[in-house]
């Protein structure tokens, strides 16, 4: 794990100062009778290694951020950029691999597959791209998943699990492909207090000992603060984007 | 297990009474297709056969299917010249032995010489027109299967009697004659001939069971009133069905109307043609509806699984992949059903071939059936392509799902 970390470690340093990623004047209007807008003018450059909170009230367009930021959607005007690369015109196919890739997502809710063991939801990803082989898959969805305090579950289903350990599953599979961002819509939204501060644990951890980049919409103003970056969202517009080194 | 065939056998396992339904439907199509294809190739396979052993495969008659042209044509090329008789020839084939020889120096099978002559069967009052062929019978196997079909008596007692004579056997039921009874023939050139039944056949087709009598070329000679008369050559080829063909290079080389088993038959082999639309109708049907059920599943399926599909999307499954995974489904459904199918089929054709029925068309008491696997593969085939072309439908709906509507829903 952490060879090939260093190894997309040097790879982002080499092209120093391109934001890992980076939104241009994204505007998301839902067309319909009444079309809504989601987001608008959105500028915003998320670079390695931060530790972003997105917040904001009730329906001002975080996660719709998120899904544009993780080429889930597709913004109305503007652009979003990927390590440099221009994703918006890209063809579907070609975005569907950067999301296996690159991006890691965990929502709000773990939406595991059901029929499926911890390890296999874990090892699907790994699956989809092909690149280990079946016991490659194995050992790398293990490690992670035993990282991760789960290496007691790896063969129950989803159902079995509580709703932290199921998020921290979530991690996992958002990992599988040792993507250098992890994108998560109010990853402990759903958790207790001492669940949520687990998770939030995982995630930290992914930053500062593993050198990922995770954004994290969430609620929770306490725990954004304990985050590198706030970005405040109202009416679908930043209002405020603070940096504030809070390491330790 | 590859990713796909993983998640469309999940999907199908954990859908066991739903898929199902779908299966069995599939494999009722399949089964009866099966069924229905056997039933209809055998008997027309049995009637085929029975015409093709029975009759002579090819029959050189020594009509010319164009009359010959008049004299006064040959003269005044320019002019048309309408309503001359023409000219009466004399009856039979010329130079029989030497046509004979000629087609046998390259016809792949035999000929042998006939006397075909039209008279009526006199017996205990009963007037019977019939089909009187005068045959050799010791060249006869070579030509036919009469010598195997005969009943009582091998084709050799022609020999026996002066003037003896093999009618059909619905023919002796009709006048009631027995072996050993004197019957009279009578032609309308007015030949007059007593003959003794010393045999009878069975062909299996009743038209010429019931108006077909044998005697020896001689008897039929002296019937038709002119000696030395051959006028029928029995054509048996190696490869029946290439009779249409060698048929129209006997008629160009011999002049003679050549009629081959499919020509004289043209009405029947267009019924079979008839017969076959309405099966191939109806099997296309069943199959239609039994990919309407792989369709209303695969779209349950894809209505059930929309979160994963989402999910999967998310995680950054392609399209294709996706897609397939339902294809793959459909698959499954049509390959299961397929199985099923040939075994109900096959039991099916077991069955129905094992029922006892009494049929005046048909000589054994059970249905002919055709056993051949091309009916399993032709089956096999269209519903396994079917039901993917049933499953790509909603497969692709699934596929071009956007992730976030079905994310933004449940969230
Ligand atoms: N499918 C939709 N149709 C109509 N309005 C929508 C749809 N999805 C989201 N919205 C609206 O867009 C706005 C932003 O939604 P969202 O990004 O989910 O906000 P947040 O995550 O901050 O709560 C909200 O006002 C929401 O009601
Ligand atoms: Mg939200």
């Amino acid at each position: 794990m952490s060879a090939a970390d260093t190894q997309s470690a040097t790879a982002g340093a080499a092209i120093a100062g391109t934001p890992l990623i980076e939104a241009r004047n994204v505007t998301r209007i839902l067309s319909g009778v009444v079309p809504t807008t989601l987001v608008h003018n959105i500028d915003l450059a998320i670079r390695e290694n931060e530790f972003v909170a997105i917040t904001g009230p009730s329906g001002s367009g975080k996660s719709s951020l998120l899904y544009l930021l993780g080429l889930l959607d597709l913004p109305t005007a503007g652009e979003v950029l990927v390590r440099g690369l221009e994703t918006t015109h890209m063809a579907e196919e070609d975005r569907a691999h950067a999301r296996l890739t690159m991006l890691g997502f965990v929502f709000q809710f773990h939406f595991l597959l059901p029929e499926f063991t911890v390890l296999e939801n874990v090892m699907l990803p790994m699956r989809a791209l092909g690149q280990l082989s079946a016991s490659g898959m194995r050992t790398r969805g293990g490690e992670l998943l035993g990282s991760l305090g789960l290496g007691d579950h790896m063969n129950k289903r989803p159902d079995q699990l509580s709703g932290g350990q199921r998020q921290r599953v979530a991690v996992a599979r958002a990992l599988a492909n040792e993507p250098p961002v992890i994108l998560a819509d109010e990853p402990t939204g759903s958790l207790d207090s001492k669940a949520s501060e687990q998770v939030f644990e995982v995630l930290r951890d992914l930053v500062r000992r593993h050198g990922k980049t995770v954004v994290a919409v969430t609620h929770d103003l306490g725990m954004a603060a304990r985050m590198d970056r706030q970005i405040e969202l109202i009416d679908g517009a930043i209002v405020a984007d603070k940096t504030i080194n809070a390491r330790g | 297990m590859n990713l796909i065939l993983d998640i469309a056998w999940t999907h199908v396992r954990a859908r066991v009474r739903q898929t199902g339904f779908a299966v069995a439907g599939v494999a009722t199509g399949v089964g009866f297709s099966i069924m229905m294809a056997a039933l209809m190739q055998g008997s027309q396979d049995d009637f085929t056969s029975r015409l093709v052993n029975t009759l002579p495969n090819i029959t050189v008659s020594d009509e010319r299917r164009t009359p010959p042209p008049q004299p006064a044509d040959t003269h005044y090329a320019a002019a048309e010249i309408h309503g001359l008789t023409p000219e009466v020839r004399r009856r039979g084939i010329k130079n029989p032995l030497a046509s004979m020889a000629a087609l046998e120096a390259w016809v792949p099978g035999a000929v042998g010489p006939s006397v075909k002559v039209q008279a009526i069967i006199r017996y205990a009052n009963h007037d019977i027109a019939t089909n009187v062929i005068g045959i050799d019978p010791r060249r006869e196997s070579r030509v036919s299967d009469l010598p195997k079909q005969m009943r009582g008596a091998t084709l050799n007692a022609l020999f026996r009697a002066t003037n003896a004579i093999v009618i059909g056997d619905r023919l002796s039921e009709k006048i009631g004659a027995r072996i050993g009874a004197n019957i009279t023939l009578q032609t309308s050139e007015g030949a007059h001939l007593n003959a003794q039944v010393v045999g009878f056949f069975h062909s299996g087709v009743r038209q010429i069971d019931e108006s077909t009598a044998y005697v020896l070329i001689k008897t039929g000679q002296i019937l038709s009133k002119q000696t030395g008369l051959i006028n029928e050559l029995r054509v048996r080829l190696r490869d029946p069905m290439s009779s249409r063909e060698i048929a129209i290079r006997v008629e160009t080389d011999t002049g003679y109307k050549s009629v081959s088993w499919q020509e004289a038959n043209e009405d029947l082999i267009s019924t079979f043609i008839i017969r076959n639309i309405i099966m191939y109708t109806v099997v296309g049907a069943i199959l239609l509806v039994a990919s309407f059920g792989t369709y209303n599943i695969i779209s349950t399926i894809t209505h059930e699984k929309a979160r994963d599909i989402a999910i999967m999307k998310s995680l950054g499954l392609s399209e294709y992949t996706v897609r397939s995974i339902f294809v793959i489904e459909a698959m499954i459904i049509g390959l299961a059903g397929a199985a099923l199918g040939f075994l109900l089929g096959y039991l099916l054709c077991v069955a129905l071939g094992s029922v006892e029925i009494k049929n005046p068309f048909l000589d054994s008491d059970h249905l002919p059936l055709a056993y051949t696997y091309t009916h399993y593969l032709m089956a096999g085939l269209v519903a396994l392509v079917s039901s993917v072309i049933a499953g790509y439908q909603p497969a692709r709906k699934a596929a071009r799902m956007h992730p976030v509507e079905i994310i933004r829903g449940a969230t």
